[in-house]
């Protein structure tokens, strides 16, 4: 067991409790590992650990030890919400009982049922929980890849890359251009490039009043479209324009080393530029052969279960499930459906039939909260959504503001779910 | 005595002793008032004889008592060290409170955004008056004295809950509900008294409250699964 070093915490809470429930397979402990911990893994590992009391071994593979948030990122770039306060720690999830791990996960073979580390140990498993978040699709967006992250940075994984975001808007030149080039469908917190937008309007319009932001956008429309625009013309009339696919939003090409975007042939200079890239399932979901041609892992309705694999999950972003949008209240909303699933098959546990929601806020501006969500059921082709409900434009002032301390509400809500 | 005499001629005719309402006529209307109590105060707190601690302490005798002094209720920090600093209930700080609790005692674990009208204040400190002027009127065992927000029969109020169906559906609450009971922008829903919350989630789910995400998730409960958790969060004890 070359483990034994990493497994000190959680352990003394266990030895007693183990004895207490059998183990349906016929083992000492079932052993569920989790690779990732985001929302989605981060909340099935404490569940799973928490409901079963110890019956069951939980590892929590995730390699950095402070996760930042990427929800309310957007609130720290307009100076709404603290950086520090987008951090948590994984001390709570150890204590519950999961030996937490901080390594990368590099492979997985399904056959004998390991998960390989970089440090070159291996865990075994029962199950296998694979929530890895997003990664980028290499060539997505001509003329940027990921080793140019600090002249035109994605910030679209929270963390430093959002601090890099800040500070070159920050230090932008009186009058400058803010270029935002929007991904494509499928992609990670659908409202989440207008709520920044939003953010740095709002940064602008207070430290740089006649600069300009340009978006560039390959898609359509996109999520609270409506409420965005209203809100923009409202509070940052002038500041913003978009560029849609019907005038050349979707044939465009940036140049990192001299900030220049191309957007239908004409050369635009920019002087802070956010590239979100399209995107697909983290690295180590492909490495499992769990994705499809879409770059996303294909999963049951009912429980999140791989379709090639029944003793894999696949939780939150990395996920094809059907209508559910990649946000983490999602994320911690498959988790809890899985960890009952998984509970109950290692451990005899009551199986109850999935329950999935969504609710995502946005900031427009200083107590201007706007939210969209949905309630979502399994059918045999795809979580479908139920029922929906959103903002509308022309809110007075007083449900705007609610809907704002209703989101900071949330937030304090679901990272005590997940860390607190 | 003479009151008595008047009021069993008022029995039956209004839930308001009558002859309090006039006393507390200077204030407001306390007719008015009282529809104003059960569209913002009823969900949470009971008045009128027989009324108990809910979500909130019963409002009886609220005049010019302490904040946060009935020794049988569970008030939040904030407001128990204003009680000590001698916070009372009177006219100006009842209408403050109402008004925006957050305001007056920021830490208040009352989740309640606050009445901006001037007038509905008034009238319905005019009805809170009623019960605290001359509470020995109270018409006894009036059974409109308590007022539950919606009709429900007592089948639905009468299911045991499956705290197990209860802690599982739960998942769902506290992606913003926090377990331990915290109320910092949304509010704490752990040992609410069962029968609030049963009759909360049912208001929600005819849209009598008009939240969305509430109204949203109280949608697809049916009535078994709300007792479930209206059982599993009442037996979650605040920590």
């Amino acid at each position: 067991m070359k483990l034994n070093r990493r497994r000190f915490l959680g352990t003394a809470t266990l030895a007693t409790a183990a004895l207490s429930a059998p183990a349906v397979l016929g083992q000492t402990r079932p052993r569920v590992v989790v690779i990732g911990g985001g929302s989605g893994g981060g909340t099935v590992a404490r569940y799973i650990a928490k409901d079963s009391n110890g019956a069951v071994d939980v590892t929590l593979i995730e390699p950095t030890r402070r996760y930042y948030t990427c929800y309310f990122s957007n609130l720290y770039l307009g100076g709404f919400w603290d950086y520090d306060a987008l951090g948590h720690g994984y001390g709570t999830i150890a204590r519950t009982g999961v030996n937490v791990i901080h390594d990368w996960a590099v492979g997985v073979d399904r056959d004998v049922k390991t998960v390989a580390l970089a440090s070159g140990d291996s865990v075994s498993y029962d199950r296998l929980v694979v929530a890895p978040g997003i990664d980028f699709v290499e060539g997505s967006v001509p003329g940027w890849n990921v080793s140019q992250q600090s002249l035109m940075p994605h910030a679209y994984k929270s963390g430093t890359q959002v601090q890099l975001l800040k500070h070159q808007i920050e230090t932008m030149r009186e009058g400058g251009l803010f270029v935002m080039v929007a991904p494509p469908n499928p992609y990670r917190c659908p409202p989440g490039p207008g709520e920044r937008v939003s953010m740095v309007a709002h940064m602008l319009t207070q430290s740089n009043p006649t600069a300009k932001i340009l978006i560039v956008d390959p898609k359509e429309n996109y999520s609270k479209q409506a409420l965005f625009e209203e809100g923009w013309e409202r509070h940052y009339p002038g500041m913003v324009t978009r560029i849609g696919p019907d005038m050349g939003g979707d044939d465009f090409e940036v140049r990192p080393e001299s900030m220049e975007v191309v957007i239908d042939g004409e050369v635009e200079q920019a002087d802070v530029c956010n590239v979100i890239p399209a995107q697909k399932a983290g690295r180590i979901a492909e490495l499992a052969g769990l994705t499809n041609d879409s770059g996303w892992a294909p999963v049951m309705p009912a429980d999140m279960r791989s379709r090639v694999d029944e003793n894999v999950f696949v939780l939150g972003d990395a996920s094809a499930q059907g209508d559910m949008p990649k946000s983490g209240f999602s994320a911690n909303s498959q988790a809890k459906v899985v960890a009952n699933v998984i509970r109950g098959e290692l451990t005899g546990s009551r199986i109850f039939p999935a329950r999935y929601s969504n609710t995502c806020w946005s900031l427009i501006a200083t107590d201007d909260g706007v939210k969209v969500g949905a309630n979502y059921e399994p059918t045999d082709e795809k979580i479908a959504s139920v029922s929906s409900f959103i903002s509308q434009t022309g809110e007075d002032a007083d449900l705007r503001r609610q809907t704002y301390e209703e989101s900071i509400g949330w937030y304090n809500g679901i990272v005590a779910d997940i860390f607190g | 005595m003479k009151p008595r005499l008047v009021l069993t001629f008022c029995l039956g005719l209004a839930l308001i002793p009558m002859e309090a309402l006039s006393q507390a006529s200077p204030i407001g209307d306390a007719t008015t008032g009282a529809e104003v109590y059960r569209r913002e105060c009823a969900s949470c707190h009971q008045i009128g004889e027989g009324a108990v601690h809910r979500i909130g302490p019963h409002l009886n005798r609220i005049f010019d008592r302490g904040a946060g002094s009935h020794s049988d209720f569970r008030y939040s920090d904030a407001l128990l060290r204003q009680g000590r600093d001698g916070l009372k209930w009177d006219l100006r700080r009842l209408d403050a409170y109402i008004e925006n609790p957050r305001a007056l005692v920021s830490g208040t674990r009352m989740s309640y955004r606050g009445l901006k009208d001037a007038q509905r204040r008034a009238d319905l400190i005019a009805y809170l008056r009623v019960y605290s002027d001359q509470p020995q009127n109270i018409p006894e065992a009036s059974p409109t004295a308590v007022i539950r927000e919606v009709d429900l029969p007592e089948s639905v109020l009468a299911i045991e809950g499956d705290v197990e169906y209860g802690e599982f559906l739960s998942s769902e609450c506290t992606t913003c509900h926090q377990r331990t009971g915290s109320d910092a922008g949304i509010p704490g829903i752990v040992g609410w008294p069962e029968e609030d919350f049963v009759v909360a989630m049912h208001a929600y789910k005819q849209k009598l409250r008009p939240h969305a995400v509430m109204q949203s998730v109280a949608a697809r409960l049916d009535d078994e699964e709300i007792a479930a958790l209206a059982a599993y969060f009442h037996a979650l004890a605040r920590e």
